[in-house]
């Protein structure tokens, strides 16, 4: 019953689809309970006011009873003719808050101000919007799971100025946020450029060849430090070589080759971690998921496809 | 030192110290008013806490302990309990509220212990008109109301400047002051108290008691308070026709006059064949505790929920609790009462066993020289007259036998030293005689025509009853001083302790002390006595006639929907603001304008920047750099900002060049 009143009220004004730009049809307003704690008391002042026969009281209760009424439109004003608008979120990995940024736009040449911002899920944020200004929001959605998030509806509420009546307005965002696998924490190293695929996938020497060199990480081996370039320039950081696996030497990231204990998400996770450290590694690498591949290739755009087929791997779309 | 007034942080970060600070003025004009009317040890400790929460914002000192704040509140209910004798009830309660007010101030931890201070402010403002309602207290608290506003403001909101959020809180309290007129004027006004009210819902006022004795008229002489005032529907009369009769004392115990029986008794028919004119008038009688009204003598017409007692006075049942306005006819010249009761007559001639023998024996003298009781009047007003008596605020104490001490001894005395001996001597004399209480006089306020009249106008006057006429008026005042009856109190000598009003000349002075009294009195009657009455009063001046508080609901709920449709119009209209990119970029076309080529509206920058080119090839550069500008801030995504600013230098570019060419 409650549920089906919310979801009337939502509708009132077409559906509450960004952007949207806040009209009258779609703020909806209430008293506060301080709104009703002052109503009491105005009745009781009322009452006293009578019972004493206090023009003056009549005077001062009347006042703060119109000023009740004032307070609902410069309430219901604070949020009139808002635009709204959303960003695109950036992926995140599970756990980590999805970032769900509005954008509110001030059209008029008066102040906003104490708007609530706040999504089922989310903490809530406040902002106030400067005359003419664009502001954003951000609202941080936890996330738990791999996959597509679509954020709940964004509830827009606010008090201002007096505290007595809150006014508020949905939106609801359209785009959906890419929440990528978790990767493993304790993860094993990446596996050698497989030879054994060599002859079935692409053929050649097998050779790896020297391609450059980056700054060093902990995690290289000391085998692959340039020494030399050290022992020129002591002073320098330490430098590691990069090879590249020239034809027969691709790094493939196998779903089917990991070892048969582990469960499909936990394949996920490692998988999700070895494309990390390869892509930090400067790596070519490819990505075999049961059905699909993806060719070898480096660079962030690599890395983004890779880790979006993971994140949506075995899910309905 | 400085140092020391630095503020510091504090446990106010919760709230905000901003908060903080306004829920300190909230307390702070909240209670100012109460500040005169509290006992001073409250006043005291009110201060003390406030200056201490002040202490711990500012230079941040520490703040109270539970422990402390409970003995305190304990210590203060105790010091309430103890002071006024009881916890409720009006002053204790506003006492209490003082306090807990102030305490709150100490416990401010959430935006709802500010809501919680901010409506105790609001009730506090209340609560300062039970005090006064004067029109400076008026404005003071509604200028508190400002304030108090501001500071609910403040609790919702993001910092802001002071001023902001008293111009924030006035303008909506300017909004909202259309609906408090519209409800303050149709709003049904109930007459009376809803519940019994405490004993001190009215405090000690003064005015004219039910009983006399030396010095007890002389004494409120001295205040200049308005009693009531009077205006009459026609032609003033004659100011010695302006006895303004009030309680009438028929009981004597030696030396203090008190009501008798036939002031108790009270339905008798008004004498509706009084031979005369009739002055027909109103009267606005300022509160004052007791039963009685004050009319004319002899008064012909009442109003409804008055009646008439045996002793021809005008009482309620209820006592005059508020201000309230009564309609009269009286016929001056009247004398009611040829038919007197003979009870009552003999309750006029009673006097104490034994007591004043000298003026008993002058009372027998009279008698015997005269033939009726016509003559035995005129014989003891004769006689005062030829004796050197003298009429002085201030006359000496009497003892006992205070008749004989002051008609052979002292004589010097007030109009009840007067009143009460002659009466005395009537009695003695065997003519049925009383003390009428009342006010004589007044003063015309040529401003309004209101007639003032104020407790320094009390005056006592006596009434013997003579078989031909009935009751007659006599006033042994008037026949030591004459004057007294046309001039009121500055007929005395200058030596005397006269209330500076009574003796105020003709002058700006006077003038002015006119004009304030009458913007004083329309307050009163439009404003602080709008009741029942005068609500029906000013509905029929605008042709509602008898509404009842369905019409009158509806009014105002129509009313106020209208006040409503206005001010949501006010809210809905758009305040479009351009954005600064689209007003730079306006500029510029403007500017672009006086060298002969302005932008068309159909046509878009880039479009527009190619036309100026091949026009004008000189301003080539500019326009393009603009025109690129703003169509990448405007379609490209580029900051908006940068690009008006930029914009903005092109345009200062402009007109330099045009200058140069």
């Amino acid at each position: 019953m409650r549920e089906a009143l919310r979801r009337w009220l939502a509708s009132l004004g077409g559906p509450p689809e960004l952007p949207l730009t806040l009209d009258r049809r779609r703020i909806f307003v209430l008293p506060t309970a301080v709104g009703l704690v002052w109503g009491c008391a105005l009745v009781a002042m009322l009452l006293t006011a009578i019972n004493y026969s206090l023009s003056l009281g009549f005077a001062l209760v009347f006042m703060l009873a119109g000023l009740g009424q004032v307070a609902l439109l410069h309430t219901f004003r604070n949020l009139l003719a808002l635009e709204l608008d959303e960003l695109p979120p950036q992926p995140v990995f599970a756990g980590q808050p999805a970032r769900i940024v509005i954008a509110l736009g001030n059209p008029e040449s008066r102040p906003r101000a104490a708007i609530m911002l706040s999504m089922p899920g989310a903490p809530p944020v406040m902002v106030d919007i400067a005359p003419g200004e664009r502001r954003t929001a951000e609202l941080l959605l936890p996330t738990q799971r791999r996959g597509w998030l679509a954020p709940g509806r964004v509830r827009l509420e606010t008090r201002y100025p007096l505290g007595l009546i809150r006014a508020w307005s949905y939106a609801q965002p359209r785009r959906r946020c890419l929440v990528w696998p978790s990767p493993e924490v304790r993860r094993p190293a990446l596996p050698p450029a497989d030879a054994g695929l060599v002859g079935d996938r692409a053929g050649g020497d097998g050779l790896d060849e020297f391609f450059g060199l980056r700054d060093h990480r902990a995690a290289d081996s000391p085998r692959h430090v340039a020494w030399k370039a050290w022992a020129r320039a002591p002073d320098a950081p330490l430098l590691t070589k990069q090879f590249e696996g020239r034809g027969g030497g691709e790094l493939w990231l196998d779903f089917e080759r990991l070892p048969a204990d582990l469960a499909p998400e936990q394949r996920i996770a490692r998988l999700t971690g070895w494309v990390l450290d390869a892509d930090v590694a400067g790596l070519q690498y490819g990505l075999a998921l049961p059905g699909q591949g993806l060719a070898p290739a480096a660079g962030p755009a690599q890395r983004d496809e890779a880790l979006r087929r993971l994140a949506l791997y075995g899910l309905p779309s | 030192m400085m140092q020391l007034l630095r503020p510091r942080a504090t446990k106010d970060e919760a709230l905000g110290r901003a908060r903080v600070a306004w829920l300190m003025a909230v307390a702070a004009c909240a209670l100012a008013p109460h500040a005169e009317y509290l006992p001073p040890w409250l006043d005291a400790v009110a201060l003390l806490l406030f200056i201490w929460r002040l202490a711990q914002w500012h230079l941040g000192w520490p703040g109270a302990s539970r422990a402390v704040k409970i003995l305190v509140v304990i210590a203060c209910c105790a010091g309430v309990a103890l002071s006024f004798g009881r916890l409720f009830g009006r002053e204790p309660g506003v006492a209490l509220l003082t306090l807990l007010l102030v305490l709150k101030l100490h416990e401010l931890r959430s935006v709802r212990d500010g809501h919680t201070v901010v409506l105790l402010g609001y009730f506090m403002l209340l609560a300062a008109f039970l005090d006064s309602q004067e029109p400076a207290i008026a404005v003071l608290l509604f200028g508190s109301m400002v304030v108090i506003t501001a500071a609910l403001i403040a609790l919702t909101g993001p910092p802001a400047a002071v001023g902001a959020l008293l111009r924030r809180s006035a303008f909506m309290l300017l909004q909202a002051t259309p609906f408090m007129l519209v409800l303050f004027v149709l709003f049904p006004r109930v007459p009376g108290p809803l519940w019994g009210l405490p004993v001190d819902a009215h405090g000690a006022r003064s005015g004219l008691s039910d009983s006399m004795e030396p010095g007890s008229i002389s004494q409120l002489s001295l205040s200049g308070e308005i009693a009531f005032r009077a205006r009459f529907d026609g032609a003033l009369p004659a100011r010695r026709e302006l006895y303004w009769r009030g309680p009438v004392l028929t009981d004597f115990d030696g030396r203090v006059w008190r009501q008798g029986a036939s002031a108790r008794q009270v339905g008798r028919a008004l004498p509706g064949s009084l031979e005369g004119t009739r002055t027909a008038y109103e009267i606005t009688l300022e509160p004052h505790g007791k039963p009685w009204l004050f009319a004319l003598e002899s008064v012909a017409a009442l109003p409804a929920d008055a009646r008439i007692t045996d002793d021809w006075q005008v009482v309620r049942r209820d006592v005059v609790r508020d201000r309230r306005r009564d309609r009269f006819e009286s016929v001056t010249s009247a004398r009611p009462g040829r038919d007197e009761w003979s009870g009552w007559l003999k309750a006029a001639r009673q006097l104490p066993a034994s007591g004043n023998p000298r003026a008993r024996a002058l009372a027998q003298s009279l008698r015997d020289q005269a033939d009726s009781d016509a003559e035995v009047v005129a014989a003891a007003l004769h006689l005062f007259r030829r004796e050197p008596y003298v009429y002085t605020l201030t006359p000496p104490l009497l003892g006992s036998d205070a008749v004989d001490q002051f008609m052979f001894e002292t004589r010097r005395g007030f109009c009840e030293h007067y009143a009460g001996a002659f009466v005395f001597l009537m009695r003695a004399a065997g003519v049925p005689a009383r003390v009428v209480t009342g006010y004589l006089g007044g003063e015309l306020n040529p401003v309004d025509n209101f007639i003032v009249v104020r407790q320094s106008e009390a005056h006592a006057w006596a009434e013997v009853w003579l078989a031909e006429e009935g009751w007659r008026r006599v006033d042994p005042t008037a026949a030591i001083l004459p004057e007294r009856v046309e001039r009121g109190l500055a007929a005395l000598p200058s030596s005397e302790p006269v209330p500076f009003a009574a003796r105020l000349d003709a002058g700006w002075l006077r003038a002015l002390r006119h004009r304030l009294d009458a913007a004083n009195n329309a307050w009163n009657q439009w404003v602080l006595s709008y009741d029942q009455q005068k609500q029906r009063e000013l509905l029929a001046r605008m042709g509602m006639q008898q509404p009842d508080w369905q019409t009158l609901t509806a009014w105002m709920a129509s009313l106020c929907a209208a006040f409503a449709i206005v001010l949501t119009l006010w809210a809905l209209r758009r305040q479009r603001r351009e954005d600064p990119l689209a007003r730079a970029w306006r500029t510029f076309g403007k500017r672009m304008a006086r060298t002969g080529l302005p932008r068309e509206d159909w046509e878009g920058p880039l479009d527009y920047a190619a036309r100026v080119a091949r026009q004008r090839p000189e301003l080539a550069g500019i326009a393009d750099a603009a025109a690129t500008l703003y169509a990448a801030a405007r379609y490209g995504g580029a900051d908006a900002a940068t690009a008006a600013r930029d914009i903005r230098t092109l345009t200062a570019s402009l007109r330099r060049h045009r200058t140069r060419t």
